[in-house]
């Protein structure tokens, strides 16, 4: 079998699904979602790499990039807030993030 | 490739902005401690300056920079330039704040600054790579000033729920963009026009990655159905950074919805307009109905801005330069109303003490007779009463949605304002006809005194010369549809 495009963009988007349903599904623990996160934003990356190969063209390498660091540098703000997050509440539970409602 | 310096001119005042912010942080790190806020906020309030005189400098004639990725035109120039107020005046604001509640430290302006950048490089995206760093720039700024108070717990949690809500929108956007690049084969927005021009029906995959992007950046302007965010991080955020958000950020993103919608999907009008149609309605309504039962004024507000939202988004379903004038015309007014009650909002305390209910202001009007009549102007005119400006922002989006046929469209947003004049109306009562427990503190400061006297006097004068301004910004708008 050759692997396609195709091929290429239904991993992606099984793997964008994942991510999605991780943020809303998951009750336990907000690291989960920073790891749902970041699968999202693979399942881009492997979207633009496809493309990039399969259109003879180079942007879509060039965002994967920025991408790639941007993911970087959102995953340790994301950690920073969620320690200070630990600090006050003691717990990292997605079911404690409930201080204000309404 | 010869280097040129006039590929680097047009996008010279976000790039001298961002040498300052690097400076700011030396001088940040080097300066004794006790020193350094007061250093840092006051260079940052010259940075800022600096960069709206070279934004008027570099003026308004189309022009592309960095490869294309860069645009400056007439509607980019007046954009940057609320974006610079709304930042400059929330940093004015926040300076007695961040002493008094232990937020003293000098990142803070730092990371204004840099969410500032964020917004500028957003306005003026030509490209959907520039799109993304731009917004990303803004956002993780955002994220850390709204836990800026780590040792509150209600400032941490709006951080983390922030940034939560704010990863899932750009892993929408980005999927979106993803999707656009390969049914396209281009991320620039110049060449998607030309592309979308070319072909009848554009590709079911480009369509999706429309929707994909259209649920990213509404999640960004708070609409509804993605606004869930709005509400909780800006009762959660320390004070200024609510100021902070409610304006600049808002201003931004709906710089970017109008460019991206109206510039390279331009074409698409038929497949987009139902989808502003149908976030606009559901955002007026919302807030107008949800607002209802606040208590907490700084949750009043976030429901109040997305209910702006949705009225300014009526401008862009329109689809023509009447409405993008409208909606540029409606952030500027929607940016002095918001700056003004939001002074307010940070001039109540009692006994030193920060307080945030609707309740508080019980008997203002005999306590603090001057804050009570300019927060009555601000709910007046956000309410949309006739001779404020707030009524003039609602008339010409409103009138460009008529023009354009979208008669329903306009009758639900003047039943969605009738209603949500209920709640304006409520704090004038509260602060009129109640009789108050406390009494607030005086007004603190002379900036906030001045910043309430300005934005009132010009919300009332207004009045004035609205055709005027109208008609400039609807100019500025053609800018976008020249693509």
């Amino acid at each position: 079998m050759i692997i396609g495009l195709e091929h290429y963009l239904t991993v992606a988007a099984i793997l964008f699904t994942l991510g999605l349903f991780g943020i809303f599904l998951n009750r336990r623990n907000v690291i989960v979602i920073l790891m749902s996160v970041e699968l999202m934003l693979l399942a881009v990356n492997i979207n633009l790499v496809a493309f990039s190969a399969y259109l003879q063209d180079l942007t879509g390498q060039i965002f994967a990039m920025f991408v790639l660091t941007v993911a970087a540098a959102e995953a340790a703000i994301g950690l920073a807030i969620l320690v200070v997050f630990y600090r006050n509440r003691a717990s990292i539970a997605v079911d404690d993030v409930s201080n204000m409602k309404g | 490739m010869m280097f040129e310096s006039s590929m680097l001119a047009p996008a010279l005042p976000e790039i001298a902005l961002a040498c300052a912010i690097m400076a700011l942080m030396m001088v940040g790190v080097f300066s004794p401690a006790k020193a350094a806020l007061g250093r840092v906020s006051f260079l940052s309030v010259i940075a800022l300056v600096g960069t709206g005189i070279l934004i008027a400098v570099v003026g308004g004639d189309y022009r592309l920079a960095l490869g294309d990725l860069f645009v400056v035109d007439s509607f980019a120039f007046f954009m940057k330039l609320l974006v610079i107020i709304a930042a400059l005046l929330a940093l004015v604001m926040s300076d007695g704040y961040i002493r008094r509640e232990g937020m003293s430290r000098f990142e803070y302006p730092v990371l204004l600054c840099f969410a500032t950048l964020g917004m500028l490089l957003m306005i003026s995206a030509n490209d959907l790579m520039s799109l993304y760093i731009g917004l990303e720039l803004q956002s993780l700024s955002l994220y850390v000033v709204a836990a800026f108070q780590r040792d509150q717990l209600r400032s941490t949690e709006a951080g983390l729920k922030y940034f939560v809500l704010g990863a899932l929108s750009s892993g929408l956007l980005l999927y979106g963009c993803s999707l656009i690049y390969g049914f396209a084969g281009t991320t620039s927005f110049d060449g998607l026009a030309t592309q979308l021009a070319a072909v009848d029906q554009a590709p079911t995959g480009l369509i999706v990655g429309l929707v994909f992007l259209s649920a990213g950046l509404a999640f960004k302007i708070s609409a509804v159905p993605f606004h869930m965010w709005t509400p909780d991080v800006y009762e959660g955020a320390p004070t200024p950074v609510t100021a902070f958000f409610a304006v600049a950020p808002k201003i931004a993103a709906m710089a970017l919805i109008l460019r991206v919608m109206l510039g390279p999907f331009g074409e698409l009008i038929d497949e987009w307009r139902q989808i502003i149609w149908l976030i606009s309605v559901a955002s007026m309504i919302l807030g107008a109905l949800a607002a209802i039962a606040q208590t907490n004024i700084k949750r009043l507000m976030a429901y109040s801005s997305i209910g702006h939202v949705g009225y300014a988004l009526m401008g862009l379903a329109a689809g023509t330069e009447a409405g993008a004038g409208g909606v540029m015309l409606y952030m500027a007014i929607y940016l002095v109303m918001n700056v003004g009650t939001f002074a307010c909002i940070l001039s109540m305390k009692v006994k030193d003490r920060m307080v945030e209910n609707i309740s508080d202001l019980a008997g203002l009007s005999k306590t603090r007779p001057g804050m009570a009549l300019a927060l009555m102007l601000f709910m007046f005119s956000m309410a949309g009463i006739p001779p404020l400006a707030g009524f003039f922002g609602k008339f010409f989006v409103f009138a460009a949605a008529i023009e354009a046929g979208l008669i329903y469209l306009a009758v639900i947003g003047a039943l969605a304002s009738v209603v949500s004049a209920f709640y304006y109306l409520r704090i004038i009562k509260v602060m009129y006809f109640d009789e108050g427990e406390e009494v607030l503190d005086p007004v603190e400061g002379r900036s906030m005194k001045a910043i309430m006297l300005v934005t009132s006097i010009a919300i009332l004068v207004f009045i004035l010369a609205p055709q005027t301004i109208a008609d400039y910004t609807a100019h500025a708008a053609t800018a976008l549809f020249s693509g």
